[in-house]
């Protein structure tokens, strides 16, 4: 008897050993443990054996029974951790499942830089009506009906008195006229000029800057915009003011950079001046306060403004304006 | 305005190279845009040698010659008579450009091919000689391009005069600002009349009847002159800056223009009724021609130089063909005035004329500058016309502007531009360039301007003066005192930069397209007469017709935009943009402009690729974007309808929806109609949004309260009702949210079904009710009581069955 148990243990531990799934284990443990199972089988037949033989040959069969329970689990366990190791290898190279990213226009984003700037400098956004009246766009600007300088911005008109505005500036006045300094204000929008080429499209845009305070200065000027533009383009960017004319400043400056492409050695990009116009300032003309009765006495302020379209060209190299409206997927989706 | 190099230095030593110059003017705030090197086209002409001749076989005045250029020679026909073997002559290769304009090209004259011209002083703009090829000294070396062979050099600058310097419009301006920058003196040319004879004013007389058009009125009288063509010296000043010689008289009153800025006219005294000048207005519908030879109507607020009996010119702007200086011309009277800008500004536009006069005119000459100008003609046209000067001057002054005295205060000066410059520092500089300048004490300068400098009024000019002066580049770099500001943060800038990144995330792209569209716009939408977007805002003068009305909807552009990109092969679009429409209250007033929001989705819902098959994107799709959104915004409660049939334009009358916020109609949602989409030449389907931007701000939150986490589990229970077909499952829905049941905390629709074994005419529609208590964990008997009882309504309400 005993060696016919000895027999069925070491089978079924080899067994056990070898199994190579689950539910080979499975099967193996109904071979040897289940109703009509080897070790079952070898319990019964214990039970036939003389009594003085049972307890003995009893307590081998059961622990052999044992051995092999414990067996089983060690199998099953062993093949779980196998199965846990073992690795499905996939095909990482293909492409992930889209979720395409829209994009912003490049003007937008130019924008909103600007704006960003110079709100973090304690300007605050506003905004004002594109199609405006001739008060707001011309005269109270100190730009008189006939006055030469109103060659300067070809008009779209929709009646003597109401023109699609033809600058941001119209900002200023309308916003002066409703508080008392200090005004500090960034005003970005569309612009319409009745020009369109190469360099020119006849609706594009501008963001206008105001300050006024007591005793702000031309120094105030250039310091804000050298901050200005050193963050929006590289802190090592030369410029220069340079004395210019606009009817709404006195005394007015444009401001050039040194050129972003050939570093001030002449290119096409700057028509080989080696210097770029980046935007027009000054300090407000006491006209412009004077007709928002504001006392010239106290206060003085600097204004300026500057176009989205050329920025956003010198920054991203965009070489021709009029893509900016075409709205080519193609274009758009480089931003 | 272009200037020689070779004219300034009649007016100031300049004393740095050119490109110094063109910087230092340009940091006066004289922009230099270009610099031109004058000789620069006769580069391609070069010196050659004549080294054999022979006649023309068949023309009997010409010859062929074979020109030795250095490195070969080449055959060129040519008719000068001093035309001789061993001559050095200028030789413009083909490709050349003469003095007028001429291109130079090879070709065959008369059967011979010619490589070539042989060309003579005139020709190359060199000098007057007409008559024969130019002769150059036998020590140049043939092939050696002219320019250099003869160290011809000259540059001109063209540069950019802002509308508040007239007086620099003029060589003698420009050289002033050059003198003032250098430190050197200016040398304006003296007067020196010749001998006179006679009386101006037993010959003629001047009134002036508009004294507000024209404040002063000055003239002189010249008889015994010759008209002929002008000595190569002046006819090469005007040449070098772009002007056309024509004879002695024109182009004197042409060149005292362009070195002082004050426009002259010459009459034929002769062609003078009455012989004299009056100064008037003309009078309504009156006719007149023009020095071009075109016949322009007048009115009344014209300013006309009359004779006796009729107009004889359009003050400052054009003369007239009936008083031109002719061929026999032999008295002539100069005319030399100061008119009003603004009276000379209407009429040139009102004539449409742009003349080198009403230029300078409208921006302000010096009113104290006619005389000058008058006189330095009068002694040229009798030097170079030989003409006779008849002694005197008529000089008719009214109200002109008077030099005024500005107090300049020297602290506000340093204030204002940020400086610490010393009264002295400050007077120096304003005197450089001719400002009189006196202390009336250590804080206080009396400044007077120049005449010609009717720019300046103010303190503030003489300002800039000083900073100009200085130089921009003195002034320190300062930072002005901010204080904290407290001011809350514009609503709509904010949240237009939220809803973009939004659509942007959700793989929109953003568009911005033209505020101006075509006027046939809404009937391309279909809109109906009444629409309100009907009421499109025309611009007066629009580029084109596609741009000649203010857009009263942003889908245009979107379909527009659509097309252009199909039309680039990318079928698949999701576009957004944001802007204004503008709703006219009439031309006279500004219109309505409202923000709005509109998107546009086309093509497939997922680009083919290899886990999914291309599949077109729907109504449902671009739903799901709009809900994003909103709820995104926090905006609620949102609710979409049926939009009307009648309300559907350019939408789809069966997939149309009006967007409702707290029962608000903030926009609609649907399929671009066929009929619109088939005006856009769109052969696809497209989904398309509106919001109302303003509507929009409304309802987004300016602050958000949290709500606790529920304590205990929700349980969920499903029920399919079987309705009509053309029933709308939201309805079904709402009526659940609205019997107002504590313990629903969610319904949600989670299948549709139509067809077997559903009959005919109906649908199935599965919700899901979600159940939560906020006190306790529900019992399952006390929800399954409740859902049942919602069922039962249900199923009345909707004249629903229940599934067997």
């Amino acid at each position: 008897m005993d060696q016919s148990i000895d027999q069925v243990r070491a089978a079924a531990l080899m067994e056990m050993e070898a199994a190579a799934t689950p539910d080979a284990v499975q099967v193996l443990n109904t071979m040897y443990l289940g109703r009509k199972g080897l070790v079952t089988q070898l319990l019964r037949a214990v039970a036939q054996l003389p009594a003085q033989e049972r307890p003995a040959a009893g307590r081998h069969a059961n622990a052999v029974k044992q051995q092999i329970e414990t067996a089983c689990r060690q199998a099953l366990a062993r093949l779980e951790n196998a199965a846990a190791e073992r690795v499905e290898r996939i095909d990482v190279s293909l492409p992930g499942r889209k979720t395409a990213p829209g994009t912003l226009h490049p003007i937008t984003q130019v924008t909103h830089r600007i704006c960003d700037i110079l709100s973090r400098m304690g300007f605050e956004v506003v905004e004002g009506p594109e199609v405006e009246s001739d008060y707001y766009n011309f005269e109270a600007l100190n730009i008189p009906k006939n006055h030469p300088a109103r060659d300067m911005q070809d008009t779209f008109y929709v009646s003597e008195d109401v023109v699609l505005r033809t600058h941001t500036s119209p900002t200023q006045p309308r916003v002066m006229e409703q508080r008392q300094p200090p005004v500090r204000i960034v005003a970005p929008g569309k612009v319409y000029r009745c020009d369109s080429d190469l360099t020119h499209t006849p609706m594009f845009h501008q963001v206008e800057g105001l300050l006024v305070d007591e005793k702000v200065s031309f120094g105030d000027l250039k310091g804000t915009l050298t901050a200005f533009i050193h963050r929006m383009f590289d802190p090592q960017t030369r410029l220069r003011f340079r004395p210019s004319f606009f009817p709404f400043t006195e005394p007015s400056a444009e401001v050039d950079m040194l050129c972003v492409i050939c570093r001030g050695k002449g290119c096409r990009v700057c028509s080989q001046t080696g210097w770029l116009e980046i935007l027009g300032c000054g300090m407000v003309h006491p006209a412009v306060l004077e007709n928002v009765a504001y006392d010239t006495g106290r206060y003085s302020g600097f204004a300026f403004g500057m176009g989205v379209e050329r920025i956003a060209m010198l920054k991203y190299g965009i070489d021709d304006i009029r893509k900016y409206f075409e709205n080519d997927l193609r274009f758009l989706q480089q931003f | 305005m272009k200037v020689s190099l070779s004219w300034l230095n009649e007016y100031v030593t300049v004393g740095m190279p050119v490109e110094q110059l063109a910087h230092r003017l340009t940091m006066a705030g004289l922009e230099v845009e270009g610099i031109d090197d004058r000789y620069a086209y006769l580069d391609t002409v070069v010196v050659g040698r004549i080294s054999e001749m022979a006649p023309h076989p068949i023309a009997d005045k010409l010859h062929l010659c074979q020109v030795h250029t250095g490195g070969g020679t080449c055959q060129v026909v040519c008719g000068a008579p001093n035309a001789a073997v061993g001559m050095l002559a200028p030789l413009a290769l083909p490709g050349s450009a003469l003095a007028d304009g001429t291109q130079v090209a090879a070709g065959t004259i008369r059967g011979q091919t010619s490589q070539g011209m042989l060309c003579s002083a005139a020709e190359l703009g060199l000098g007057p000689d007409r008559s024969g090829l130019m002769a150059l000294a036998q020590d140049l070396t043939p092939g050696v391009a002219l320019n250099r062979a003869l160290g011809l050099s000259d540059a001109v600058l063209e540069i950019s005069i802002t509308p508040n310097r007239p007086d620099c419009l003029s060589v003698l301006g420009i050289a002033r600002e050059v003198a003032g920058f250098q430190g050197v003196p200016l040398r304006r040319a003296g007067i020196r009349l010749p001998k006179a004879h006679g009386s101006i004013e037993a010959m003629t007389s001047v009134s002036i009847e508009a004294p507000d058009h024209c404040p002063r009125y000055s003239a002189r009288l010249l008889d015994r002159i010759t008209v002929a063509p002008s000595p190569f010296w002046l006819q090469d000043r005007l040449m070098s800056v772009g002007l056309r010689p024509i004879n002695n008289i024109v182009d004197i009153t042409n060149f005292i223009l362009i070195e002082t800025g004050q426009p002259l006219h010459a009459f034929d005294f002769d062609r003078l009724a009455e012989h004299r000048i009056v100064v008037r207005t003309a009078t309504a519908g009156e006719r007149f021609t023009t020095l071009d030879g075109k016949e322009r109507e007048l009115t009344e607020e014209m300013l006309m130089i009359c004779d006796g009996r009729q107009p004889v010119a359009v003050g400052g702007v054009m003369g007239g063909l009936n008083s031109e200086i002719e061929a026999h011309t032999t008295r002539v009277l100069i005319e030399s005035a100061y008119f009003n800008p603004l009276s000379i500004r209407k009429t040139a536009r009102q004539l449409g004329l742009k003349t080198e006069a009403n230029h300078r005119f409208e921006r302000g000459v010096d009113p104290h500058g006619t005389l000058y100008a008058l006189d330095r003609a009068a002694q040229l046209m009798a030097e170079l016309g030989n003409g006779r000067l008849i002694d005197g001057c008529i000089d008719v002054v009214h109200d002109v502007p008077a030099p005024a005295n500005i107090a300049l205060s020297v602290a506000d000066t340093n204030r204002l531009l940020g400086t610490d410059l010393a009264a002295d520092e400050m007077a120096r500089l304003l005197q450089s360039i001719e400002f009189k300048v006196e202390p009336r004490n250590n804080e206080t300068l009396t400044v007077q301007a120049p005449t010609f400098r009717v720019d300046v009024s103010r303190p503030e000019d003489l300002m800039e003066e000083v900073a100009r002066r200085a130089g921009y580049e003195r002034i320190p770099v300062t930072f002005p005192y901010i204080a904290p500001d407290t001011r809350p943060a514009p609503k709509l800038p904010v949240q237009r930069q939220r809803i973009r990144e939004f659509l942007a995330g959700m793989g929109f792209a953003e568009i911005i397209t033209y505020s101006f569209v075509h006027a046939d716009t809404c009937l391309r939408l279909r809109l109906p007469e009444n629409d309100l977007r009907c009421r499109q805002l025309a611009i007066l003068n629009p580029l084109t017709e596609d741009q000649a009305v203010m857009r009263t909807s942003l889908i245009p552009g979107l379909l527009e935009t659509m097309q252009r990109n199909i039309s680039r092969q990318s079928r698949h679009l999701k576009l957004f943009e944001t802007g204004k429409i503008f709703i006219s209250k009439g031309s006279d007033t500004q219109p309505e402009e409202s923000e709005m929001l509109a998107g546009l989705w086309t093509g497939d819902r997922v680009e083919s690729d290899w886990y999914v098959k291309p599949e077109p994107c729907d109504f449902y799709d671009l739903k799901g974007v709009v809900e994003g959104l909103l709820a995104g915004l926090h905006v609620h409660p949102v609710r979409f309808t049926r939009l009307q049939d009648d309300l559907c334009a350019y939408t789809h009358p069966g997939a149309s929806a009006q967007i409702l916020v707290d029962d608000r109609l903030v926009g609609i949602l649907g399929q671009v109609h066929p009929r619109v989409a088939e005006a856009y030449d769109l052969r696809q389907k497209a989904f398309i949004f509106e919001l109302d931007m303003q509507r929009l701000m409304d309802y987004i939150p300016d602050s958000l309260q949290s709500r606790p986490l529920p304590k205990f589990p929700a349980t969920a229970r499903d029920a399919t009702l079987i309705v009509d077909k053309h029933l709308e499952s939201g309805a079904i829905l709402e009526q659940v949210r609205r019997m107002n049941e504590s313990l629903v905390e969610e319904v949600r629709l989670f299948d549709v079904f139509e067809g077997r074994p559903i009959a005919e005419g109906r649908k199935s529609i599965s919700l899901r009710i979600v159940y939560r208590s906020a006190q306790s964990t529900l019992e399952d008997a006390a929800v399954n009581q409740l859902h049942k009882t919602i069922t039962n309504r249900l199923v009345e309400q909707f004249n629903a069955d229940l599934p067997t």
